[in-house]
């Protein structure tokens, strides 16, 4: 299928780790708004992709990427201007990292990074994040404490909170639910699901379940290739393009 | 008789086990001996030396009587000067090396030069700041001279130390940072240093006990047997608490012993209390950790 004006594009993206590979010849195309479902067994490339999209794969030593990745068509591996890329980006890691500071510096890091000194603004800025993660009731009483001392439920809607407090265009979600109870889960959903209309975002989970909920297209990868991607409902359907789709999302995977 | 009870096995067991326990117990107190025993000679012979007089006051008659004032003021002359050069230098070497540098032949040639430095005795530092400040920078027997090899001697430790101190703050601390794109620098400022600041800080104040302690890098490079008058700037030579140790047990005959001990006395006593420093930094700083 063929996006028309890609908010981001692959084109033949490799990644290799030393000897190992693990991702062989990504073509894949993002719509302005779309979410996108990215399901598949652990291994197979899926974090890695989300890490060349904000170049910070680049500092794991050893990891090789090759081929052209493209934000409105612009190639991100040509931007100078590294911090402002990782600006445009939200990311939430699987696990939960709240950085050694209070709840309110945490949300408040990024705008602060970008120079952002006005007292007034960043409360504005923490308390809209903080209220977009579900999270804002549970701590507006204890903004001051340290942001790791939070149960890790709550400190993985604190790195979602954190990752929209620079206003990303794009929005990276990496297993963003696994420490997080499944009511708490489906609040944040609902967010995702307003939140879409002002960013793309890139859904990776292992809740296979999760992807056809929320995803316009899903795609599968399986040890660094893209095997398909396509509407959820068709990669959910009866009737996948390939068979190990079917398998996988019927759980008949080895 | 069930599953559980006790069985010959079991009891043989707990016996060796016990025996473990008294042997490493034994070898505890083994290390713990030699340390008490020294501490407990210095005081017994040096303490009665000790007097206000003796800290405050000048050698005299040849150093068979009087006080250590110029060499302990000496002493804070050389560990100042070269902590000031090497501290600062050491720990934005280890900065760059854990933190921007790559693992590439140079980076690997500069760890493998530390560790050799870190190895190298400390009289062979000495020849080298004869030869290096003394003659060819031309600094003569100085301060700034012995300073200077102090600190040469002092770097290695302080670099591997910090590096060991950034590299116990956890990966994923910078990597948050980074997705939300703050640069290599504010990483560093904002989230590393402030949690390895401890580590650093312990590593650097130890190097200041084991500068304070060497009689070796000085002998030639700037510490002298007496010295009329304290050093007023780096170009002077001084006396060091070390060195006039040396000095009064091996150079000087008549010398009342206790003055030889009350001198030992006073350099381990500085040594102590600055790693009690470092202790209570230390431990201060843990308990505010947040990870």
């Amino acid at each position: 299928m063929v996006v028309q004006h890609p908010k981001i594009a692959f084109r033949d993206l490799k990644v290799r780790y030393g000897e190992k590979t693990a991702l062989e010849g990504i073509n894949l195309e993002v719509a302005k708004n779309e979410i996108l479902g990215i399901i598949g067994p652990a291994g197979s490339g899926k974090t890695s992709l989300l890490r060349v999209l904000n170049r910070t794969l680049q500092n794991t030593p050893g990891a090789k990427v090759t081929g052209d990745v493209r934000i409105d068509g612009e190639d991100i591996h040509r931007m100078r201007d590294v911090s402002g890329l990782r600006r445009r980006i939200g990311m939430v890691a699987p696990l939960p990292v709240g950085l050694p500071m209070s709840v309110y510096d945490n949300v408040a890091f990024a705008p602060r990074m970008a120079g952002v000194t006005d007292k007034k603004v960043l409360d504005g800025v923490v308390e809209r994040c903080l209220r977009q993660a579900a999270l804002w009731e549970e701590v507006e009483k204890r903004l001051g404490d340290l942001g790791t001392k939070l149960s890790g439920g709550q400190q993985q809607r604190l790195t979602i909170a954190r990752a929209l407090s620079h206003s990303p265009e794009i929005l990276c979600l990496d297993e963003f639910s696994i420490a997080i109870d499944p009511v708490t889960t489906m609040r944040i959903e609902e967010v995702l699901k307003e939140l879409r209309k002002h960013m793309t975002i890139f859904l990776v989970t292992n809740l296979v379940q999760q992807a056809r909920r929320l995803a316009d297209r899903t795609a599968f990868l399986l040890l660094g290739e893209l095997v398909e991607v396509g509407p959820t409902e068709e990669v959910f359907g009866r009737n996948p393009r390939d068979r190990r789709t079917f398998d996988y999302v019927h759980g008949i995977f080895g | 008789m069930g599953v559980f009870a006790t069985s010959a096995t079991a009891r043989r067991r707990h016996r060796t086990q016990k025996l473990a326990f008294v042997v490493l117990l034994g070898v505890t107190v083994l290390l713990i001996l030699p340390v008490l025993a020294i501490l407990g000679m210095l005081v017994y012979r040096g303490a009665p030396a000790l007097s206000l007089e003796f800290l405050f006051s000048e050698p005299v008659r040849g150093m068979t009587a009087g006080g250590i004032w110029p060499a302990i003021v000496g002493t804070m002359w050389l560990v100042g000067v070269s902590l000031a050069i090497s501290a600062p230098i050491g720990v934005l070497a280890a900065v760059y090396l854990n933190e921007y540098a790559g693992d590439t032949w140079y980076t690997r040639v500069i760890h493998l030069a530390i560790v050799n430095l870190a190895g190298v005795p400390s009289i062979v530092h000495a020849l080298f700041g004869v030869g290096a400040f003394v003659l060819f920078f031309e600094f003569g027997t100085s301060i700034l001279s012995a300073s200077l090899t102090l600190a040469i001697m002092t770097l290695p430790v302080i670099i591997a130390s910090t590096k060991e101190s950034l590299s116990a703050v956890p990966m994923s601390f910078r990597e948050a940072c980074w997705n939300v794109g703050a640069t290599r620098w504010q990483t560093i400022r904002h989230v590393v240093l402030p949690n390895s600041i401890a580590g650093i800080l312990t590593g650097v104040i130890l190097q200041v006990s084991r500068a304070a302690g060497e009689t070796a890098p000085i002998i030639f490079t700037g510490a002298a047997v007496f010295v009329p008058f304290l050093p007023s700037s780096v170009n002077d030579q001084t006396m060091a608490l070390s060195m006039h140790l040396f000095t009064l047990s091996t150079q000087v005959q008549n010398v009342p012993q206790e003055i030889t001990y009350g001198t030992a006395l006073v350099l381990v006593g500085l040594v102590v209390l600055i790693n009690g420093v470092s202790i209570v930094i230390r431990s201060r700083i843990r308990r505010r950790r947040k990870w």
